[in-house]
């Protein structure tokens, strides 16, 4: 909902900066709802008549080389409503993110070719921003000239005004373009946080940034104003030369209390203050430090631990005071030096927060028995110590129980903590959890049903206020993502599931980092650790160790250390070095994220909606035609939250048919790629249809976040996208397309959306240029929302109607859906800031079921039971259909039960064996098939029973939750179906089949195992019971694998029963079932 | 000096404090039901051969205090003081009769030299009984005898440790169905009750620890300890008394195992836990 009413917003904007130029404060969400009827008839006039004046623009820049054209588009679009939005600051902000759009919509290509964005953003940023500067300068020139026109213009008509502006534009950009175009193509890797920079330059404006580092020094710099948390963090991480930088954030002070900044989103719309004050912290505190692979990360965390304990927030026992210290000062002063270490050497620091005399000298006594060990030892060890700490990484929320009794909520990796002052009184492991939710000052979390029971509860908390209710459930979120998923998950698929917050941690989980980290390829950089004494680290000319002389050279203007620091005393690698070091570390990165989530997911959506029977597309179109209704109306749309969810589905099984489709796509040119968005920008103006009303009460941030999620991987699924899209568009005739739904879906819409609707449509290019525009934000870090909204106006303008038949026709309906998904980053950005955001929820185990990391065993065997229903509501998996190495998401689950009876004959072993094999064969049959597809695995070598079930279809309803306060006016009718198929194969040799029928075996011994590799996780359970006299050992193996496409399952399987088999040479296997889930989301069936 | 819980050190023990038997147990110990009377002779027996395992069998330092003939309860040590490494917490029993008994158990614990925290909350009630610790963190049974004060000063007492409440309703103390019999290995009972602490315990914790279930609660009160050159050494119920229960000890094949047999004192609800505090002074730094 949050959405709908950023896009309103903005459009009201538009409007009103047409008609009466400039003052205009921005509207609350509110108001802009009120608005809504009034802007959205201006903008639909107005869009007609843009179509010429936007085709214009566009043909030219195709002409030209198109990396040319982006590079120059780019920098047009920002500066046309950039005049009054920076003078107006917040309420023009939503007007100069439509006109950047345009440019970030040529941007996905450029970045695809560069394929690795963050290196080269990284090795050329020096260069780049020079560069960019110098455009300032250039573009600066053009804003004032752009005002002008501008203003003069937009007065008369709203909407020539529009027209004409841009394409005033354009013509000034023209010729600064080819003279940018020279520059660029010099260093056509520029990545997108170049580009953002660039933007970001041309305002000129920026905002003086204070951070307060680990070891008490600040670090200060100008941030551009638009510039987002992740520009800010990743100097920080430069300038303290950190590479496992996923640990840590930024903090910021809000009212009373602090909070993290959000890297994807900009900064200034979350911190309200000036200045701009942040603490480098600790966010997620590595459960085992020792598997951190550099010293240096370590020495941050000892930094922040010794700041913990120091304040009290971490409380230790006084013995374990008195040991910490004693590593810190091995750390800092070496060995202890009677000579040079007088009596009160130690009263400077500062171990704990009531130091006495007793503890110093304990403190002593101790760091003369660590003689010999070395800073980064003593380190370790400071850490081995501090990490078993029951308060170690447990973050605090203060609260009342549902008596009102005040207790605190400790949210850590292993789930949530709930104290009584300092008593534990309950626990809540991650796996437990259903949901996490808030509501008001109301914190939710639903519980899985206990042994016993069989109904789920509900346990509230009440919190001070509804912030701290938002930042407790924020943490939750960011914590069991960060600790026990694979990888971050997707946002939420539908609004209507959840009113409220789509916030979703976007960063790297921790087996991510892990994996990252252990690509990291650089000598030990050196750092100096710098005193912790306890007397004013400044004053007293203690070592500042952290000017970072590379920064200063580069972007670096910006950077200055202040503090009384000794300037030559931080020596970091020089940036060469450094960087050279990085793009290894980055890379792998990239590929993780790439390959896995960001292609497959995108692609599926594709996919799908190709797939899709005539009545989606009627339903598309009734609901594209809707969309003019609901801009009028803001009557919410069910319908739209299907197209979410598609558009967010994680891979699904991809037809063979649908291969084909691809690659076609494929082959055709690079330039279309950009329209092929069409398809998800649909989706997402329908989804703001629905939105709209429901956007003030929800935020839903949701295409943001899954952007951000893939944000590196979203330039290849982009790029995929944009190839279907041109396949669609392209050529052709709807005819064509008829052999996919999707062709006739264009066709049926281009009239209605050209008509009417026309303004809805807008910028179909700006949509699908927009979620490229999006995720390269995200990379870029700088205020992606804004380009996004950018783009979404001038794509209305700019398409002409019809012009280029097919491709006009796809501009439209990605139109729609980018001003709706831009809208809703926008409005839930903003919602976000302001808190307006009364409801949040999050569901853990959706994903949790495949992509969790599993630890806990007796979890794990509930959620046997339990995955099958998670899956089918929510978990999509793609194992089987997936013919690009790229497309498989991430997990794969097969489950390989062995039951292995003791006392069988070795001949059976081996029949079972050459089963086995068999079996093997047939999982790989079975992945060839579509999902719904029933397959039958006849095995007749030997007598085993083979067993397919059907993949039960679990159609879910959503049941939309209107919070009853005043939001009654929003009704949900949508029932979004998902569809997940299960496969069970289950091969068996007969005798367990006797066996099974008469258990009554007396139980005698019952355990369970667990253990983890990098892609399995194998559940042990063995039971020992007697049957008749004869004692029988059953081994339950239990082995989830799970990974990218690239794994081979059918070899993991094998080799998980070869290692069953080895491991129990005595037994036999009688059973294995493979377990394959797999969720489509597929409205018409 | 490795400060935290690791579980190799787990249950090392250099010291023992026990304290003799007061005639007057017979009569005036607190029992929760009645039952068969004390055999005094029997007990002062029993409780012979316990502290000479302590001191004969295991090498333990084991300091003996005198019966207090006023205290009829006295031998039962284990709830008036919590020995964490180099920290000890007075406790304030929760039998009023009993409070006295902390006193020469204080200046015992400060000869030892150890870090002594007392209790000195008038709301607060502990008995030791009610305390596990596993080695990782603590569980403090809420019962009769131990209230929520009582666990957050204990709480306060050992910062490092995470203290969980654990509710205790059918028996006199926590322990009265369980003790660790291992690191991480928490031997467990079989009632319903038992079963049902254990659920919470293992809600609570962030760890997972392996369990010894015996047939028979009381005993899985047992006496585990880490004895340089001996290992594992586990003092639990002869068979004599828990045949079943025995059988479960005797499956652990890594452990030194020694029956002890208790049968008097369990008429007035003492375990083998309850007659000692085991302490482990570190000479070496």
């Amino acid at each position: 909902m949050t959405t709908e009413v950023g896009s309103e917003s903005e459009v009201n904007k538009q409007a009103e900066q047409i008609g009466s130029g400039a003052a205009q404060e921005k509207p609350d969400e509110e108001a802009s709802e009120s608005q809504q009827n009034a802007s959205l008839e201006p903008e639909e006039e107005k869009r007609p008549v843009s179509p010429t004046a936007s085709k214009s623009p566009r043909s030219q820049k195709k002409e030209k080389d198109p990396s040319e054209s982006r590079g120059i588009s780019r920098f047009i679009p920002p500066w046309l409503k950039k005049q009054k939005s920076y003078s107006l600051v917040e309420a023009k902000d939503g007007v100069e993110r439509k006109e950047p759009t345009e440019a970030v919509v040529e941007e996905p290509i450029v970045e695809k070719d560069e394929s690795l964005p963050e290196e080269g953003r990284v090795a050329k940023g020096d260069a780049e921003e020079i560069l960019e500067r110098k455009r300032q300068d250039v573009k600066v020139d053009e804003k004032d000239e752009k005002h002008s026109v501008s203003s003069a213009e937009t007065q008369p008509a709203k909407e020539d005004s529009k027209e004409i502006e841009v394409a005033k534009v354009e013509g000034i950009q023209e010729d600064k373009r080819e003279g940018e175009t020279a520059k660029r193509e010099t260093k056509e890797v520029q990545t997108a946080e170049l580009k953002a920079a660039q933007k970001v330059s041309k305002k000129l404006k920026t905002v003086p940034c204070k951070v307060m580092l680990l070891d008490g020094t600040e670090y200060s710099c100008d941030l551009e104003k638009r510039a987002t948390g992740q520009v800010l963090f990743d100097k920080v991480c430069e300038q303290l030369n950190l590479l496992e930088k996923d640990y840590f954030g930024l903090l910021f002070q809000e009212n009373d209390q602090k909070s993290w900044l959000d890297p994807s989103k900009e900064i200034k719309k979350q911190v309200r203050n000036l200045p701009w004050i942040f603490t480098f912290n600790v966010k997620f505190y590595p459960p085992d430090p020792s598997q951190l692979t550099e010293d240096i990360t370590r020495y941050f965390l000892c930094l922040q631990l010794r700041q913990d304990i120091a304040s009290g927030r971490l409380p230790c026992s006084f013995v374990t005071h008195a040991l910490l210290g004693s590593y810190t000062l091995q750390a800092e002063l070496g060995d202890y030096d009677p000579e040079e270490h007088s009596s009160d050497y130690i009263s400077e620091f500062q171990f704990a927060p009531n130091q006495t005399k007793e503890m110093e000298e304990k403190v002593v006594e101790l760091h003369k028995t660590h003689r010999g060990l070395s800073p980064a030892q003593a380190d370790s060890q400071f850490l081995e110590n501090a990490k078993r700490l029951s308060m170690y990484g447990v973050d605090l929320h203060h609260a009342k129980d549902s008596e009102g009794v005040d207790i605190k909520l400790g949210v850590c990796a292993n789930g949530l903590l709930i104290y009584k002052d300092r008593l534990r009184i309950n626990r809540f492991a991650w796996p437990k959890i259903l949901k996490i939710s808030y509501k008001r000052s109301n914190f939710y979390i639903k519980v899985r049903p206990a042994e016993l029971e069989q109904f789920e509860s509900t346990i509230g908390f009440k919190l001070p206020n509804h912030r701290a209710a938002k930042r407790l459930w924020k943490v939750c979120v960011e914590h069991h993502t960060f600790y026990r998923l694979v990888s971050p998950e997707q946002p939420p698929k539908a609004k209507f599931l959840t009113l409220g917050s789509k916030f979703r941690y976007s960063g790297r989980t921790q087996a991510q980092t892990r994996q990252a980290s252990t690509l990291i390829d650089r000598p030990a950089p050196y750092f100096e650790r710098t005193s912790s004494k306890r007397v004013s680290r400044s004053l007293d000319g203690a070592p500042i160790g952290v000017v970072d002389q590379k920064e200063i050279s580069g972007p670096a203007g910006d950077v200055s250390v202040y503090g009384p620091g000794v300037a030559g005393q931080g020596i970091f690698q020089d940036g060469d070095g450094k960087r050279e070091v990085r793009s290894p570390t980055k890379t792998p990165q990239l590929q993780f994220t790439t390959e896995g989530k960001a292609g497959t997911e995108e692609e599926e959506t594709h996919l799908e909606d190709l797939d899709k029977t005539q009545d989606d597309i009627l339903k598309h179109q009734a609901s594209i035609s809707e969309l003019k209704r609901h801009f009028m109306e803001s009557t919410p749309e069910p319908r739209p939250n299907e197209w979410e969810k598609r558009r967010i589905t994680p891979l699904s099984q991809q037809t063979q048919g649908r291969k084909d489709h691809l690659f076609k796509m494929d082959i055709l040119p690079v330039k279309e790629k950009q329209q092929i968005p069409a398809v998800l920008i649909v989706e997402e103006k329908v989804q703001e249809t629905d939105k709209s009303l429901e956007e003030e009460i929800t935020s839903s941030l949701f295409s943001k976040e899954g952007f951000s999620a893939n944000t590196k991987a979203t330039f290849t699924s982009t790029s995929i996208r944009t190839a279907e899209g041109s396949v669609v568009n392209y050529s052709v005739p709807s005819e064509m397309l008829s052999s996919s739904p999707f062709s006739q879906l264009f066709e049926k819409r281009a009239p209605t959306a050209e008509g009417p609707c026309s303004g809805a449509n807008d910028a179909v290019k700006s949509s699908h240029e927009t979620l490229n525009v999006v995720e390269v934000k995200k990379q870029a870090e700088v205020g992606k929302e804004e380009r996004v909204i950018t783009e979404g106006v001038n794509g209305r303008d700019k398409v002409p109607p019809g012009s280029d038949s097919g491709e006009t026709r796809k501009v439209e309906p990605l139109t729609h859906k980018d001003s709706p998904s831009l809208s809703s980053e926008n409005s839930s950005s903003s919602s976000s800031e302001s808190e307006e955001e009364d409801v949040g929820e999050y569901r853990p185990h959706h994903r949790v079921t495949e992509g969790t990391i599993r630890e806990e065993q007796e979890e794990n065997e509930e959620e046997v039971e339990e995955e099958k229903e998670e899956q089918a509501s929510k978990v999509v998996q793609c194992m089987e259909a997936v013919p690009e190495a790229s497309s498989v998401k991430q997990i794969t689950v097969e489950t390989v039960q062995e039951n292995v009876v003791s006392q069988k004959s070795s001949g059976e072993k081996s029949l079972k064996e050459g089963d086995k094999q068999d079996i093997r064969e047939e999982t790989e049959e079975e992945q060839h098939k579509v999902n719904g597809e029933v397959s039958h695995v006849d095995i007749d070598v030997l007598p085993e029973i083979i067993c397919c079930s059907e993949p039960p279809v679990v159609k879910t309803e959503m049941v939309t939750i209107s919070d009853a306060s005043q939001r009654t006016e929003i009704s949900t009718k949508e029932v979004p179906i998902v569809q997940t198929e299960t496969k069970t194969i289950t091969y068996e040799s007969p005798q367990i089949d006797g066996g099974a029928g008469g258990d009554a075996g007396t139980l005698l011994t019952a355990q369970t195992i667990t253990s983890e590799s990098v892609s399995t996780t194998t559940t042990t359970h063995i039971t020992k019971t007697v049957k008749g006299g004869v004692s029988e050992t059953r081994i339950e193996k239990r082995i989830v694998i799970t990974g990218d496409a690239d794994i081979d399952h059918d070899q993991a399987l094998a080799q998980a029963i070869k290692e069953a088999k080895e491991q129990h040479p005595d037994m036999s296997v009688t059973r294995v079932v493979v377990h394959k889930e797999t969720g489509v989301e597929e409205e018409e069936e | 000096m490795a400060a935290l819980g690791h579980l190799s050190t787990f249950g090392r023990v250099t010291h023992a404090v026990v304290r003799g038997l007061p005639e007057s147990l017979c009569q005036h110990a607190l029992r929760r039901h009645k039952g068969d009377e004390v055999d005094f002779a029997r007990a002062e027996r029993e409780h012979q051969l316990y502290v000479g395992v302590l001191k004969n069998k295991l090498g333990l330092q084991v300091v003996e205090l005198p019966a207090d003939e006023s205290l009829p309860d006295c031998v039962f040590v284990e709830d008036v003081a919590v020995v964490c490494e180099e920290t000890a917490l007075l406790t304030r029993p929760g039998a009023v009769s009993r409070r006295k008994e902390v006193d020469m158990m204080k200046g015992t614990l400060e000869n030892l030299q150890l870090n002594i925290v007392e209790m000195t909350d008038e709301n607060a009630t502990l008995d030791g009984g009610d305390v596990l610790f596993t080695g990782r963190e603590f569980f403090v049974g809420l019962s009769k005898r131990t209230n929520q004060r009582g666990a957050e000063i204990l709480a306060d007492t050992f910062k490092d440790y995470a203290v969980s409440t654990v509710p205790v309703s059918d028996t006199l103390h926590l322990k009265s169905f369980c003790s660790m019999a291992g690191p991480n290995l928490i031997a467990i009972g079989s009632s319903e009750p038992a079963q049902k602490a254990l659920k919470i315990m293992q809600q609570m914790s962030d760890h997972r620890y392996d369990k010894l279930t015996v047939p028979d609660d009381v005993a899985a009160n047992c006496v585990y300890l880490n004895i340089p050159n001996k290992g594992h050494v586990l003092l639990h119920r002869a068979p004599e008394e828990y045949p079943e229960s025995a059988k479960v000890f005797e499956k652990l094949k890594d452990h030194m195992l020694i029956p002890v047999t208790n049968t008097e004192l369990e008429k007035v609800d003492g375990l083998l836990t309850c007659s000692s505090i085991l302490i482990n002074k570190k000479v070496d730094l």
